[in-house]
């Protein structure tokens, strides 16, 4: 069990050495590419002055040199000095990321209480209603472009009835975090439902459902004990895939509710040319989603006997 | 009580298609005495499967129960409620299937679904429960129970498992086991031990077995009387060693002729594999008529266009053919 | 074969899309980017302005026809830049194996290890806002799905027989791979090319929302909710009528893939039983 741990462990590394060497070789290697965008509003820049930054970057330095020392440095924590603020990028995400996992989690949580049970109800009755509806709202809701759905949202809701804040933080309490984690989680809503729904109707059609019944099992305690467990386990891989995701795909929507996240940051230091502090945000993302794909397969493991003991 | 212990009179099996419905099985009559083993035989299509989970009130839409009479120890059981069928299915009527690996719920060790049976039927709590499993276990000659009622169905080999499905089934003591092809998919030399198993527990327990199989040796060495079945309907039943001896259907000589034999010419290297020519129909395709038809040798033109009715044979013997004998 | 309810609505709606994008300079009413006339500005939908103005007092239904054509085609030519990138690695990956399998697997991980908004931005970062860099950033992030399912193809179609005797006959590896396996997995590159394609409209709304793909004035269905975010309290229509565009476009995409997923793959359970 431990070496499955850490066999699951050791996969992410290579992954993660080739996204910090993509990440180098995009910002850092590509000739002049944020040094043309400097001077995108139109303005130029002073020779002189592009001298001394590029100086003061270490561009001059030999390609090789600047990534070990980017790598390096990078595995210790150190992300680098935003160029904007002057401070750690480190200290700047640190402060952006809990709001950005408050987001995603109550998101997640949205899609998980309403996702998953409508589509076990939707696979118990095929073809009824509930299901036709069910799908079709599913369908819908991925087709949703979640800035919009957060447009209309902040319209009916925070405009027209006043009911809840439009925009911001807040105190960090819970009627600022409704609108946007409505808007970011309809959309895994709607793939849990689908993707609970064709689990739980592959399990209802299994050999072994038809075994319970033959033994006389109640309808209920044969969806219960036999069919829910079965259909749980395919399903909590997709949570933890959308979960891994979700905070990637957050970034339209914190910018929409001015939400101080990592995507804002994120799209903020690219509108600010501050190149340290978008290599930082993207790591931290990618490093975000190995982690969890790592911890959904430990958790696989931990579900089905049959990787246990296998 | 008196009387057969299984009576199925008349049954007919609808399949929902697209707007159309068929008879997937009809006109199907058999009765199983009590302690009796009955074996139900045919080619994969022919029904035998459906007409067993119709006894059990376990067809799922597109199928469904389109008429006739399952009689079980006397009580009409085909218009029977969903709660009363639960309540026959485990204790007085038990199934088990082909496939052992995939009837298992792969989630649960063994002990555990075996001990599920004596606390749904007989209110037993888990822990007394876990000890009868292991002792049913031993019953079905698994090695090592104790350990083994721990154990997940993938762990164990086919055979094992079917045990496990076996020690399920006969957990509650059942007055008829019913078991559809429960070695066609184990190695050959498991079958043989699986159906001794099974007769002998079944013998000692006094449960009726219907005994469902494509292979026609295998069930009538088996069972007491044999049903023959084609495409959805009862063309021979008889005592196993008449319909052995002396079959009366085409059919039946045709699949009789066609199991590889040890004699004379097999010893001479000789021996020629005969076939039934043709292949079986579909449900959506049944031939008028007798619906043997297009693959007789023996077919005239009245085969064609009606169905031949039931003659009787002696010994409470059935066949269905125009030209029997 | 029959067609199910899926196809035809999906269709139906995409071609719509499609048929409004190609005769926009026609059904237009008024030149979407020039026409602004400031007193006219946020007014709501009438007879002269269907869809209402927006707060340059420009009309929205005619911004929103001529969005199609941008919106429109960025989806579709990234769309097939990203079949077309990932089906070759993937193809050339499962055909090949050996080191070359390994390099594009090692990549395919690392692209799917990265958000594909978040790897879309960072391109548009480097490249900087406008129509090319957006085709370009988003024509490069989704292609890894196609990959995946292109390798898996051809995995197990090249020990067909038809290959062998392709083999054998003395056809070149890229003619085997082009003209035997690829035919025979068209079905499932079109259901993700096509779900894909919904993906990238989005995908494309989202990054001109931000500001970092089709800038203002150019009225993409993204940008145009841009700039509707300030004018929320008093215009609600400058928002409503954009979003609905992306949304039936993006619906239809998504109805017709999973309609051409049945056709192509009846196993597949996300089908009603």
């Amino acid at each position: 069990m431990l070496l499955v741990l850490v066999r699951r462990v050791g996969n992410m590394v290579p992954t993660l050495a080739a996204v910090i060497a993509l990440i180098f070789v995009l910002f850092s290697v590509i000739p002049g590419s944020f040094m043309s965008g400097l001077g995108d509003d139109g303005r130029t820049m002073d020779p002189a002055v592009m001298e001394r930054m590029r100086k003061e970057m270490g561009l001059d330095q030999p390609l090789l040199e600047r990534f070990v020392k980017y790598a390096g440095a990078t595995l210790v924590g150190d992300l680098g000095t935003s160029f904007r603020t002057r401070e750690p990028v480190t200290k700047l995400i640190a402060g952006r990321l809990w709001p950005s996992l408050k987001l995603t989690m109550a998101a997640m949580l949205v899609a998980m209480a309403i996702g998953i049970p409508l589509g076990f109800v939707a696979a118990l009755r095929p073809g009824s209603l509930v299901d036709t509806v069910s799908m079709v709202g599913a369908v819908s809701g991925l087709s949703l472009p979640k800035f919009w759905l957060g447009l209309l949202l902040m319209y009916f809701f925070a405009l027209q009835l006043k009911w809840l804040p439009s925009f911001g933080y807040g105190d960090g309490g819970l009627t600022h975090l409704i609108l946007p984690a409505i808007a970011l989680g309809v959309s895994p809503l709607a793939l849990l439902a689908r993707t609970t729904r064709a689990a739980v109707l592959d399990v209802l059609n299994a050999d072994f459902v038809r075994t319970a019944r033959s033994k006389g099992m109640s309808e209920r305690r044969v969806v219960t004990w036999h069919v829910m467990r079965n259909a749980l386990v395919l399903v909590v891989t997709t949570v933890g895939l959308q979960f891994g995701s979700l905070m990637g795909q957050a970034v339209v929507v914190e910018k929409l509710f001015s939400w101080p996240g990592l995507g804002s940051l994120l799209v903020d230091s690219v509108f600010q040319r501050d190149i340290p502090a978008v290599q930082g945000c993207i790591l931290v993302f990618v490093l975000f989603f190995l982690v969890i794909n790592t911890l959904v397969d430990l958790a696989y493991v931990a579900i089905d006997p049959r990787i246990r003991y296998g | 009580m008196t009387g057969p212990l299984l009576k199925v009179e008349n049954l007919r099996i609808a399949l929902q298609g697209d707007g159309v419905t068929f008879n997937a099985v009809e006109n199907v009559s058999f009765e199983i005495g009590r302690g009796e083993a009955f074996g139900l035989v045919g080619e994969s299509g022919c029904g035998k499967s459906i007409t067993a989970l119709s006894v059990m009130g376990l067809l799922r839409r597109p199928l469904s129960l389109g008429g006739g009479r399952i009689v079980l120890d006397g009580e009409e059981i085909q218009n029977a409620s969903a709660a009363e069928m639960r309540r026959l299915r485990g204790k007085r009527v038990a199934m088990i299937f082909q496939e052992p690996m995939t009837a298992l719920n792969p989630l649960s060790p063994v002990g555990r679904q075996i001990a599920e049976m004596f606390v749904l039927h007989q209110g037993a709590n888990w822990r007394d429960a876990m000890d009868r499993a292991e002792e049913a276990l031993r019953q079905v000659r698994v090695p090592s129970p104790e350990r083994r009622i721990r154990d997940y169905p993938h762990q164990l080999s086919g055979g094992m498992r079917q045990r496990v499905m076996i020690a399920i089934a006969l957990a509650c003591g059942p007055d008829l086991l019913i078991a559809d092809e429960p070695t066609t998919a184990l190695d050959v030399t498991v079958q043989a031990e699986i159906i001794d198993l099974m007769a002998e527990l079944c013998a000692a327990k006094g449960t009726a077995i219907l005994m469902i199989s494509h292979d026609l040796g295998l069930v009538a060495n088996m069972c007491r009387r044999v049903a023959v079945m084609y495409a959805g309907r009862i063309i021979e039943s008889q005592v196993a060693d008449a319909i052995f001896a002396a079959p009366s259907h085409p059919y039946t000589r045709g699949l009789i002729d066609s199991l590889p034999r040890l004699g004379e010419r097999a010893k001479r290297g000789r021996q020629r594999l005969t076939e039934i020519s043709g292949v079986v129909p579909s449900i959506q395709a049944y031939p008028a008529g007798c619906r043997f038809n297009p693959r007789c040798h023996a077919v005239t033109e009245i085969c064609r266009t009606t169905a031949p009715e039931a003659t009787s044979l002696p010994a409470d013997g059935v066949v269905r053919c125009h030209h029997h004998g | 074969m029959r067609l199910g309810a899926n196809t035809w609505i999906g269709g139906g709606l995409f071609a719509v899309a499609l048929a409004v994008a190609v005769t926009a300079p026609w059904i237009a009413l008024t030149d979407p980017v020039m026409d602004a006339n400031l007193l006219n500005a946020e007014l709501p939908p009438s007879r002269e302005f269907p869809f209402g103005t927006d707060a340059q007092g420009r009309d929205i239904y005619s911004r929103v026809v001529y969005g199609a054509q941008i919106s429109l085609t960025v989806g579709v030519v990234s769309q097939i830049a990203n079949s077309i990138i990932g089906v070759t690695l993937g193809l050339t990956a499962g055909y090949w194996g050996g080191w070359w399998d390994d390099f594009v697997n090692g990549l395919t991980n690392v692209m799917l290890a990265i958000p594909s908004l978040i790897f879309a931005l960072a391109i548009m970062a480097i490249l900087g806002p406008g129509l090319v860099s957006l085709l370009i950033a988003l024509g490069l992030t989704n292609w890894s799905y196609s990959c995946r399912i292109a390798r898996a193809q051809a995995l197990s179609l090249k020990s067909q027989g038809y290959v062998q005797a392709a083999r054998i006959l003395g056809y070149g590896p890229f003619r085997i791979m082009f003209t035997q396996l690829l035919p025979n997995m068209l079905g499932p590159i079109i259901v993700i090319a096509t779900l894909g394609m919904g993906g990238t409209i989005l995908a494309e709304a989202a990054l001109s929302f931000l500001g970092l793909g089709i800038r203002p004035p150019f009225p993409s269905w993204g940008s145009m909710l841009s700039d509707a975010r300030e004018t929320i309290a008093v215009a609600p229509w400058v928002s409503i009528f954009p979003g609905l565009a992306i949304f039936l476009t993006v619906l239809g995409l998504n109805l017709l893939g999973d309609g051409l997923r049945d056709i192509f793959d009846p196993q597949a359970t996300t089908r009603r039983a």
